[in-house]
């Protein structure tokens, strides 16, 4: 096991992020952040605090369960729904980022976009990941990633934070082959 | 989890997952999107060989908020009719490709035994099966209960339950019992001593005669139909006199404590076992268990259709 991001390059990864939310958009005004339970919803209430010292206003986040509209609920157990929380403001017409803690085959965010169509029709929806580690099975992108994490399908990426696992850490499991 | 034939085998985590699996489900339905994808392709068979309402409606609504295809099958205008055997039916359905089969029967034991067989391949939901369970309406009363009464807490700790009327019929009954008692609360089973099943003893609950003297001390009264239709003897002297003794009406229900509930799985006779004063008051939540049955169905085959155990976690 390697660790890969320590709880200060976290810290740093989520204020860049914040600041390249900031400058897409031209501030704060239409954006609502989306969070992908679990740890996806504590990333974007973080981003969203930062967001909220940098430019002095109150940012609309909220969460986005997705498991009700996975493609693969044929071949695994079913997992516990998550609540979904979307702010009053609604997605009408915003600028929906979606905040995950890891980018992998890009399945969670296909099923995103499906769950927010049911929603409503932002102005743009746009991705942040805290960590990319590529091995895509679909054609998504993220605009906004805390750090790219070359690895080889068969290692495990666990992202620890500290709302839930009392620590902040990303790290590599298993050999590299 | 593949098939729900009784409370008796599900254990408490399993029946908490799905009544919190419900919770989220009603949030869904209560919001925007009424339909969800999740069974899209699926396909739904809900074999009715005996009469109902609520549930085959309250199954259908449930798989069509999940996208499956739902073939609603009752015996009477099909081969049952005719005679054919429960065997020849699962056969049927299973080469037309059926994912779950619901069913409704007036033999005790008929999802059991069509879940043992080798007939088809598909999940099997008992919604009601003669005089033995009917698991998903417990189901449902426990989330009615629980959202009223349950304080934010997962189980229905310290809570008093009566269940009153004809036990000796009463599906609902049993798999009340079975799964109130499972969920912590105290369950008193009020009846005349003719309308108690053989074995009560064994049962999680304590029994009583006199519904007047429990009343008082009860959070939850869940009145059952008097099942007139497999009534083949007599089992009190008249309906009058069942009525006074058993029946909820008013002038009962002001004796009941502040903020306490009133149920009933339906059909209601309205006059016989809950007067149309009671069902109709604020106490009644009866309404609301019907909505509340389809979030709860939606559950059940949410966990049944996605394979596997339910096992905690997000994405």
């Amino acid at each position: 096991m390697s660790v890969a991001l320590s709880a200060p390059d976290i810290k740093r990864a989520l204020t860049r992020i914040s600041h390249e939310i900031l400058e897409k958009n031209q501030g704060a005004s239409s954006i609502v952040l989306l969070g992908i339970p679990t740890r996806g919803a504590h990333l974007a209430q973080r981003i969203a605090s930062i967001i909220s010292e940098i430019d002095g206003v109150e940012i609309s986040s909220g969460t986005l369960d997705i498991t009700l509209f996975r493609d693969d609920l044929r071949l695994r157990a079913p997992k516990a729904i998550m609540p979904t929380t979307i702010p009053p403001s609604g997605v009408e017409n915003r600028d929906v980022i979606l905040v995950d803690d890891v980018l992998f085959s890009g399945r969670t965010i296909r099923s995103a976009l499906d769950a927010l169509g049911e929603i409503g029709r932002p102005r743009t929806v746009q991705l942040a990941a805290l960590v990319d580690r590529g091995h895509r099975e679909l054609p998504i992108k993220a605009d906004f990633v805390g750090k790219n994490l070359p690895t080889s399908k068969s290692q495990s990426v666990r992202v620890l934070l500290s709302e839930i696992d009392g620590r902040d850490e990303v790290s590599i499991e298993g050999e590299a082959n | 989890m593949r098939h729900l034939l009784s409370i008796a085998d599900l254990s408490k985590i399993e029946a908490i997952s799905i009544l919190d699996t419900a919770n989220e489900l009603a949030r869904v339905s209560d919001g925007a999107v009424k339909k969800l994808p999740t069974l899209r392709g699926r396909t739904i068979v809900n074999l009715f060989a005996e009469d109902s309402t609520r549930t085959r409606i309250s199954f259908e609504a449930a798989a069509k908020r999940l996208s499956a295809d739902v073939i609603n099958f009752s015996a009477k205008g099909s081969s049952v009719s005719k005679g054919e055997s429960l065997k020849d039916t699962a056969m049927t359905l299973q080469a037309m490709g059926a994912d779950a089969v619901v069913i409704r029967h007036s033999a005790s034991g008929a999802a059991q035994r069509l879940a043992d067989s080798q007939w088809m391949s598909g999940s099997v939901v008992n919604a009601g099966d003669g005089t033995h369970e009917h698991p998903s309406q417990a189901l449902l009363d426990a989330f009615t209960i629980r959202k009223h009464l349950g304080l934010g807490k997962s189980d229905l700790e310290g809570l008093r339950v009566a269940i009153v009327g004809d036990v000796l019929h009463s599906r609902v009954a049993r798999s009340n019992v079975l799964l109130l008692a499972k969920l912590g609360a105290k369950v008193t089973l009020v009846a005349p001593p003719t309308l108690l099943p053989v074995g009560v003893e064994s049962w999680p609950a304590s029994v009583s005669y006199d519904f007047h003297s429990i009343i008082p001390f009860v959070d939850v009264v869940m009145m059952l139909r008097v099942q007139q239709e497999r009534m083949t003897e007599m089992y009190f002297p008249n309906a009058r006199e069942y009525s006074r003794y058993f029946g909820l009406n008013s002038d009962r229900m002001k004796s009941m404590k502040p903020g306490a509930i009133v149920m009933h799985p339906g059909p209601m006779n309205r006059g016989l076992e809950i007067s149309a004063e009671v069902a109709d008051s604020s106490r009644s939540v009866i309404t609301e268990q019907v909505t509340n049955g389809v979030s709860v169905r939606m559950a059940i085959l949410y966990v049944l259709l996605t394979g596997g155990s339910l096992e905690a976690g997000g994405n």
